[in-house]
């Protein structure tokens, strides 16, 4: 089954909205635009804060095609806010390992585990078709009576005002509008929203496309990423290996610029390729084949008054390093409360230049590191072809040229170096996260019971002190012993101040109660020293 | 290991004509494509072994200059 070529895992009912035909345009206080992941998480976001929730998608269904797979640490942890980690989790397969192979030997040349820091809650990686995440990002929210996803309705224009914007959406039956003071613009990479209000999209083009073969078939391998350089079976060229569950495999070869896709995707054509990897007497189904070409850009803002940009629509990177969804998820997570702030009265609008300061540094780091991925993947001259492969060569008997080798940096957290929300160290720390990094999760005693400190966060702001005597603040504290790894990972006797969206936003060796109080007003309004 | 380090410019290297010959033999026979695999493995290895970012950088610049 399929939808002007794209094809279906789930359809979806579209119906008329109470806003057809005419009338006094209703306005709402926020529009979510998209029902992809980032749109949904959004959207799921605001609904577990309480708030009335619309989605309006041009999609009546949830697409197939596994497309993004790997749902890096940092997104598994976003999903437990959301409810739905565990879920992904157990449907998922687990993996932690890669491995980097060269020419036709069969030992890698380097190998990297994705959770040097074990006692985590969450592994390193899951592998999860799209479409599951999907699905259950929309069971989570249709289970909730404060939602209306509208599928089936197209945004086709928007009317951008001061203090709201007015869309017109199209449907199967008619045209209708509705007014929104905020519209979280989370409609993917082409995003129509963008495109309807003239915005830059600038970057960086690669000369290079790559065929992915999702294909079924029953074999037992390691749950591992393995990449090559230059294999048998696509010579001079690179291919990657992912398992996914239900017995199928994202297979994925580098085939050059000028490619014909009509001819790459033919079965026979294909199938040498997969044969490469498979062997000759191994049964595979195709499942989703595709032929991509990418781009690293990202708009130069993604605040626009009061129409926001998040995920793929403000930011776009290569796939090698998973960047994608792994990147929209922390947009949407860090909008998300700040908004909730803002419509509840409790912090002013300006806290939505925060967003932009804070994700544009993410979205900077990730493009950084999907841009050196891929000059090694593709080097871009022959000199830069020399060195990829002396790397390569010495790697093998010597440590030192490993970690040089780059078959994609995987998703990671990043830091905010530059955040008005964070307050600067005065003590001295030895270890523990800095003011504008992620919590690391850690194993906790609760009363004779063991807890994963990343799940006992309050949804607020959260005051976390290890050891005795936290300073009074009417901010839900969460006082923990400094003994084993909590003290190891955090510091005997500290204090830290955790935003909604587990980021540190002030730490101390001795707080007081003013520290705490002007540090939390740092971290809602951006004032403050 | 200092990051504060900078790249030493003035004469440091021991029996400095020997080294110059060693590395001169090593490409003596080698065509283009493999002296410049010599040489890339060789930059890889000597980078290594100073460690230090910004010597690396330092000298990285001072040899774009014309």
């Amino acid at each position: 089954m399929s939808f002007e070529g794209i094809p279906v895992y789930k359809e979806k009912a579209y119906f008329k909205s109470a806003e057809h035909g005419g009338g006094e345009v209703k306005r709402h206080s926020f529009i979510v635009v998209g029902s992809g992941p980032i749109g949904l998480a959004m959207a799921l976001f605001m609904a577990r804060k309480g708030h009335q929730v619309t989605i309006v998608t041009a999609f009546d269904f949830i697409p197939a095609g596994s497309k993004g797979i790997c749902y890096s640490k940092e997104a598994l942890d976003i999903f437990d806010d959301l409810g739905i980690g565990e879920r992904i989790v157990e449907k998922g397969v687990i993996w932690n390992v890669g491995k980097v192979f060269w020419g036709d030997s069969s030992d890698p040349v380097y190998q990297f585990d994705m959770l040097p820091v074990k006692d985590q809650k969450n592994p390193g990686f899951v592998n999860i078709q799209q479409y599951y995440v999907e699905d259950y990002l929309v069971d989570a929210l249709e289970a909730m009576d404060n939602v209306q996803i509208r599928w089936g309705h197209k945004v086709s224009g928007i009317d951008v005002g001061e203090n709201a914007s007015t869309l017109t959406i199209t449907t199967r039956d008619s045209k209708y509008q509705m007014a929104s003071d905020y519209v979280l613009a989370c409609d993917g990479s082409k995003s129509t929203i963008r495109e309807f209000m003239g915005l830059d999209f600038d970057g960086r083009i690669f000369e290079d496309s790559f065929l992915i073969a999702d294909v079924k078939f029953k074999q037992s391998r390691p749950s591992e990423r393995w990449f090559w350089f230059d294999p048998p079976f696509n010579q001079g060229r690179t291919a990657l290996l992912h398992k996914q569950p239900d017995d199928i495999w994202r297979l994925d070869f580098q085939l050059g610029w000028d490619v014909d896709r009509d001819a790459a995707i033919k079965p026979e054509n294909m199938a040498p390729y997969i044969r490469g990897i498979l062997g000759e007497d191994i049964e595979y189904e195709e499942d989703w084949v595709s032929v991509y070409t990418f781009q690293c850009r990202r708009m130069a803002n993604f605040v626009h008054g009061r129409v926001i940009f998040a995920g793929d629509a403000a930011h776009q990177v290569s796939p090698f390093g998973a960047r994608g969804a792994n990147s929209g998820l922390p947009d949407v997570q860090n909008l998300a409360w700040k908004l909730d702030l803002i419509l509840r009265g409790q912090a002013p609008e300006s806290l939505l230049e925060s967003y932009d300061v804070e994700r544009t540094q993410g979205a900077d780091e990730n493009i950084l590191n999907s841009s050196r991925s891929t000059d090694f993947i593709t080097p871009k001259s022959e000199t830069s072809t020399v060195f990829r492969d002396a790397v390569l060569e010495l790697a093998g008997e010597y440590e030192f040229a490993r970690p040089l080798v780059n078959s994609g940096r995987l998703s990671a957290p990043t830091p905010y170096h530059h955040s008005p929300l964070s307050t600067p160290d005065r003590d001295e720390f030895a270890v523990g996260p800095k003011p504008g990094q992620v919590c690391v999760d850690v194993p906790i005693c609760q009363n004779g019971e063991y807890y994963w400190l990343l799940d006992s966060l309050d949804d607020g702001f959260t005051l976390l002190h290890f050891g005795q005597n936290p300073p009074q603040t009417n901010i839900q504290t969460l006082k923990l012993s400094d003994a084993g790894l909590a003290g190891q990972r955090y510091g005997a006797g500290t204090t830290y101040l955790v935003r909604p969206d587990k980021i540190v936003a002030a730490r101390w060796a001795n707080a007081s109660e003013n520290d705490v109080k002007q540090a939390h007003k740092k971290a809602i309004t951006g004032e403050g020293k | 290991m200092k990051t504060s380090e900078s790249l030493n410019t003035t004469a440091n290297l021991q029996d400095c004509d020997t080294v110059y010959e060693a590395l001169i033999n090593a490409h003596e026979g080698l065509s283009d494509k493999d002296s410049a695999k010599l040489n890339a493995k060789l930059i890889l290895f000597l980078i290594n072994h100073i460690g230090n970012k910004n010597v690396i950088l330092e000298a990285i610049e001072k040899s774009q200059a014309n």
